[in-house]
């Protein structure tokens, strides 16, 4: 079970400035449980949206929005709601605004922190996607995690060792940050790595050891 | 000029700067680094002291650098992200600052997994360009990276590193971009053996104008052998060696190799310093420090301005 929180509401909407259009996505897995991204809050969310201004062309709430496959079929339904979107805000842990990411080529972004995995991972056997940092980075990276996937953790990659979009640690590891590079490039955002990206605030991960309580 | 730094002071006179490189020992022996010293001073503006290089534990950067001052250079102290999070990163810069240190190298750190302690946990709590961040913050701002303020500042003379080989290329001028946006006030490659692909890179950080707001030093580095050439071709991440480099070695006979390898090193010099936007140039004879009198030298880049720190 993932367990997130949504971000602080003035953030989401930061994120979501200058888009006019959002398409909303939830999941009825570990986001519903966890009272983040289920269909309550998919639907609480789209009324706040329309109240800042914003139209929010659809949404969906998927049964296990990390499975890929399972994504990829339910988003074909919404082909048009999403094609007229500018972008797509996720409520759900960073597993699954990466799932998001790679199916769609539309800007997506993480309406959620994830706090931690709670002993499972998503459905994303072959690599880790989410190191429950707690303090989402998803928004500036093209929907591609740095922290999980890079081997320095890099904010503001890549290093001098990425070559052939491999990472210098070991071939079998593709380079995150030539990944999001690309990504961004392809949805014409580059200028989002222009911004030195701040020290980070660890103290919020599991990383650090075990969290103060922050949840139930 | 912002430090008392011996770099700062030749970068803003305009001449065509040097700086070397020196390996600090596997061990507590001081006499190495006086060695070394001794032969770098006089052909250098400046000396950078490895940090922990490829992850193989050495004696400290700072520590050495202590000794290399006595000696009579200006150390550049390499530190990376690697091993220590931001509170010791912050302890180390105010240590250096104080013992009278006036360059840092900002670098995030060669992997754990390269070195003699593969098993280590990397720390990575910054990576580089955070990291030049920061100590600029400490030196101008006088504040820590918490946002709390100090009564002395470190007045370090900032640098960093950037690879123009690494990938993805068309992005590599864009994340210098970021690292004079964070403070570096110096720059220094990776080693060029490929001048050409350099000077495209060159073109590109001229077009957004970055040569005019920090030094650019060309990273260079005599090879002694066929073999080392072919291992960097071959396994060394972010090295680029073209084909024409280990011919061109493999074309002399064998007790010609290391003579021909110094002369493809001013070669090289005496090609980049004609790219507009290069500063000055870096010397990584890591392990055959003897070589970096002769190559100065013959590169015409002698005497070196008095050193005033």
């Amino acid at each position: 079970m993932l367990i997130s929180e949504q971000k602080p509401l003035e953030e989401i909407l930061s994120y979501l400035d200058g888009d006019k259009n959002i398409f909303l996505i939830g999941c009825k897995g570990c986001a519903e449980g966890w009272g983040s991204g289920g269909e309550k809050q998919v639907s609480e969310m789209k009324n706040t949206l329309r109240e800042k201004g914003k139209a929010v062309t659809g949404s969906v709430v998927v049964d296990m929005l990390c499975d890929s496959a399972l994504t990829r079929l339910k988003l074909r339904a919404h082909k048009k709601e999403v094609a007229a979107a500018d972008s797509i805000l996720v409520l759900t842990d960073g597993a699954g605004v990466q799932t998001v990411a790679e199916v769609v080529d539309k800007v997506v972004h993480p309406g959620c922190n994830t706090l931690s995995s709670g002993g499972g991972h998503a459905e994303w056997k072959e690599a880790e996607r989410c190191l429950e940092c707690g303090d989402c980075v998803l928004e500036f990276t093209g929907g591609i995690c740095p922290i999980a996937r890079c081997s320095k953790h890099l904010l503001n990659g890549p290093c001098g060792g990425s070559q052939g979009g491999k990472c210098e640690v070991d071939a079998s590891i593709p380079c995150v940050w030539q990944q999001i590079v690309d990504r961004l490039a392809k949805l014409g955002q580059l200028d989002k790595l222009e911004r030195v990206v701040t020290a980070k605030n660890w103290s919020v991960s599991l990383i650090s050891g075990p969290p103060v309580k922050r949840f139930p | 000029m912002k430090t008392k730094s011996n770099l700062e002071r030749v970068l803003e006179s305009r001449i065509f700067a040097v700086t070397g490189e020196l390996g600090p020992p596997q061990s507590a022996d001081s006499e190495v680094i006086r060695r070394k010293a001794k032969i770098l001073k006089g052909h250098v503006d400046a000396c950078n002291v490895t940090d922990g290089q490829t992850a193989v534990v050495r004696m400290a950067s700072w520590a050495a650098c202590l000794i290399a001052k006595e000696e009579g250079l200006d150390p550049i102290v390499q530190m990376t992200c690697r091993d220590r999070n931001r509170i010791a990163l912050q302890m180390d810069v105010l240590g250096i600052a104080a013992l009278g240190m006036n360059n840092m190298l900002c670098l995030t750190g060669d992997h754990q997994k390269f070195g003699n302690h593969p098993t280590a946990k990397g720390v990575y709590d910054l990576d580089s360009i955070q990291l030049v961040k920061m100590v600029k913050g400490m030196r101008d701002e006088k504040r820590f990276q918490c946002g709390e303020e100090m009564a002395v500042e470190p007045r370090l003379f900032i640098g960093a590193a950037e690879n123009p080989f690494a990938d993805p290329f068309e992005f590599r001028a864009a994340r210098l971009a970021k690292k004079a946006a964070a403070g570096a006030d110096f720059i220094q490659t990776q080693i060029v053996y490929n001048v050409d692909k350099f000077a495209e890179w060159m073109k590109m950080v001229r077009d957004i104008g970055l040569h005019d707001r920090v030094g650019i030093l060309a990273g260079v580095a005599p090879v002694k052998s066929v073999g080392a050439a072919k291992y960097m071709k071959a396994r060394v991440p972010g090295m680029d060696v073209p084909d024409s480099v280990v011919s061109r070695l493999q074309g002399v006979p064998k007790d010609q190799v290391s003579k021909e390898g110094i002369k493809l090193c001013i070669d090289i010099i005496n090609q980049v310093r004609e790219i507009e936007g290069v500063a000055g140039i870096h010397i990584m004879a890591i392990e055959w420090e003897e070589a970096v009198p002769e190559i100065v030298e013959a590169a015409g880049l002698l005497p070196r301005p008095k050193l005033v720190t």
